[in-house]
């Protein structure tokens, strides 16, 4: 059994302007210990989707429309807010981007990691403080006896995410959900809060999922990748094989507008330098029923069946082992013939 | 520091301190200097990017070169004349060839207005339209010229994506054929597949118009395409200056290094083989002077 098994999930917004089409059938499921990087941008569902199995989404004007998703076994979506209560910072912890929203300004750190142990673990309070310090002491925050004790903004940016860290995994859940926790850092700090998120998953053997928009950070820390469009999975599959055997537009589109970091842009004999492969168009209008394919307004290969039909999700032919793709195109086909 | 001729622009000695604290009577207590004498020229046409981490002081010194910010020492020579106290009149003329395009067009641009207004503005106020059919008209060839369907020029910004807002302010910055652009993060809020389309249109209108930008930025990638020379900034010294490829290829000072080692490789292979060089960021020593090493590539002792 899966740790964790989306079946169909469906989530809509009603607002005064109409209903937002946010996530649109998702379904794939996480094995215990597995990190899924989840890559899409804004409006691609990819936070959305995860909010919305923790009732986290305001409802309204949210609503789950349709689907399951099992956690070990129970139905978080048939669960109410009590029993959501008791999973979320349990057996599911999360970490957020902005950890100054995230954590409570007025209680001290000790506090905030002390409640989360003592209403979660049953821990007497004084195990519960030694835990934090071990806990700040593990997320690399130098002096964890004194700095325990301090308020949220005593903490640097960096330093602020490691005790956002330090509490999702408190209570060492199954499941870790990330959701865009670098994107406010600075590249250094990133890169140090990287290597203790592959450190930690390593020690506690937690499953992860990571939210971002960052193809360079799924890169270095997912087990499997899954791209988000217009609420819907284009791809997904082993890391190496999303990257160097790309089967939906949208990915090879995203991959190829990213500035190379091993090579300089040359210019040519006039001096005129390259430009970007760029993906053309506009991000999808959420407020419209898609019809077909959500990213076939923007894509060069789009067949007739793309603009009237949905393309399942299904296993790439000839692709690794559970390596999926959302399209009626075949990708290898298409570049092929362009070369 | 630079190579020939008389710069497009010339900042030397720049410094800026903010009062953190102050006395009983107002007298400055506790001082944080946030630019520490900086200095760098632009070309005509040439793209500098000023790269660093948050609060090393890029986006106070792009706010100093527009006159934006008043510096607390140093000058800045605009086109050859000082501008550094100029005032007025003076200021206005100036600003006629010297633009910016910010972060997020959305808090710049007038949500209550036309955004076909919004680009014809700089137009209207400094007198270089006829009337309201000249500038429909130049308004149109602007837009057609980032990219954007001149039929939308009756819009308002809610009615756009981030990418086309973006547009929206290039269009303005660009309405009066500036010399000079300093783009403060211009692609930072958008998406990945958008932001591909606005380096393109810098560069488009580089090749065009023949501006200079001075692009601050902490993409390092982005950076690389983008500009002619690059100048790293930390704790508000500028550490390491030269030629991108220079900066990127041959780093001197070890924050380059740690910076330029820590950005994550789109490719899981290269990715997981990347070695980052760690560095415990130490404030530049105050008298430390920065050494030519290569011809234009400049690194201060660290």
């Amino acid at each position: 059994m899966p740790l964790l098994d989306i079946q169909d999930l469906t989530v809509r917004f009603d607002t005064g302007e109409g209903t937002v089409h946010a996530v649109n059938g998702v379904t794939y499921s996480l094995e215990e210990g597995e990190t899924l990087g989840v890559v899409g941008e804004s409006g691609s569902g990819k936070s959305v989707h995860v909010l919305s199995l923790l009732g986290l989404i305001p409802r309204p004007p949210g609503r789950i429309a349709g689907g399951r998703a099992l956690f070990r076994g129970r139905d978080l979506l048939a669960m109410s807010e009590p029993e959501l209560r008791a999973i979320r910072g349990a057996e599911i912890g999360i970490i957020f981007q902005d950890p100054m929203t995230a954590l409570n300004p007025v209680l001290r750190v000790s506090t905030q990691i002390v409640e989360a142990l003592v209403c979660h673990r049953r821990m007497s309070r004084a195990a519960a403080l030694r835990r934090a310090v071990e806990l700040l002491d593990l997320v690399g925050i130098p002096e964890p006896h004194r700095r325990v004790t301090q308020y949220p903004h005593e903490f640097s940016g960096g330093m602020r995410q490691r005790v956002m860290i330090a509490i999702g995994i408190a209570c060492e859940p199954k499941l870790l959900i990330a959701d865009e926790p670098t994107t406010a850092l600075d590249v250094t700090v990133q890169a140090q809060v990287l290597e203790l998120m592959r450190d930690l998953k390593k020690r506690l053997g937690m499953a992860m999922i990571w939210i971002t928009h960052d193809m360079g950070v799924v890169a270095g820390i997912a087990d499997t990748v899954q791209v988000m469009y217009g609420g819907r999975i284009q791809e997904r599959g082993p890391t190496r094989a999303v990257f160097h055997d790309t089967r939906s537009a949208y990915t090879w589109g995203l991959l190829r507008s990213l500035p190379d970091h091993g090579q300089a842009p040359e210019p040519d004999a006039e001096g005129r330098r390259p430009r970007l492969l760029q993906i053309g168009g506009q991000p999808p209008d959420l407020f419209q029923t898609p019809k077909g394919d959500p990213f076939a307004p923007r894509n060069p290969w789009a067949t007739e069946r793309c603009q009237q039909e949905v393309p399942p999700l299904v296993q790439a032919p000839g692709g690794a082992p559970g390596h999926m793709v959302a399209a009626w195109y075949d990708l290898r086909a298409a570049k092929e013939k362009a070369a | 520091m630079s190579s020939t001729g008389t710069p497009l622009l010339a900042v030397e000695g720049l410094t800026r301190d903010f009062v953190t604290r102050r006395g009983l009577f107002g007298q400055p207590v506790q001082v944080m200097r946030a630019v520490d004498n900086v200095a760098f020229d632009i070309q005509a046409g040439e793209t500098l990017g000023l790269v660093g981490e948050s609060g090393s002081g890029k986006s106070t010194t792009g706010r100093m070169v527009l006159r934006l910010d008043d510096p607390s020492a140093g000058s800045i020579r605009f086109e050859g004349q000082d501008i550094t106290r100029l005032g007025g009149a003076g200021l206005a003329a100036v600003r006629r060839r010297m633009q910016v395009v910010f972060q997020d067009p959305y808090s710049s641009l007038n949500p209550r207005m036309r955004v076909g207004e919004s680009v014809g503005e700089p137009l209207r106020t400094h007198g270089l339209v006829a009337g309201k059919g000249e500038q429909r008209d130049r308004v149109a060839a602007l837009f057609t010229q980032v990219g954007l369907d001149p039929r939308f020029m009756d819009r308002f910004p809610h009615q756009f994506s981030g990418g086309q807002r973006q547009r929206i302010g290039i269009a303005r910055a660009i309405a009066l054929g500036p010399k000079l652009i300093v783009a403060d993060e211009p692609i930072t809020a958008l998406d990945v597949s958008i932001q591909a389309q606005i380096i393109n249109l810098f560069l488009d209108l580089q090749e065009q118009m023949g501006m200079a930008y001075l692009f601050i930025a902490h993409d390092l990638g982005m950076v690389r395409y983008l500009c002619h020379r690059v100048a790293v900034m930390l704790r508000g010294r500028i550490v390491e200056m030269g030629p991108t490829a220079q900066v990127f290829g041959d780093p001197r000072h070890p924050y380059t290094r740690a910076l330029l080692s820590a950005a994550p490789i789109p490719d899981p292979d290269r990715e997981l083989q990347r070695q980052r060089i760690a560095y415990e960021i130490v404030p530049p020593p105050p008298g430390a002077v920065m050494q030519e090493v290569t011809q234009g590539h400049w690194v201060m002792a660290a």
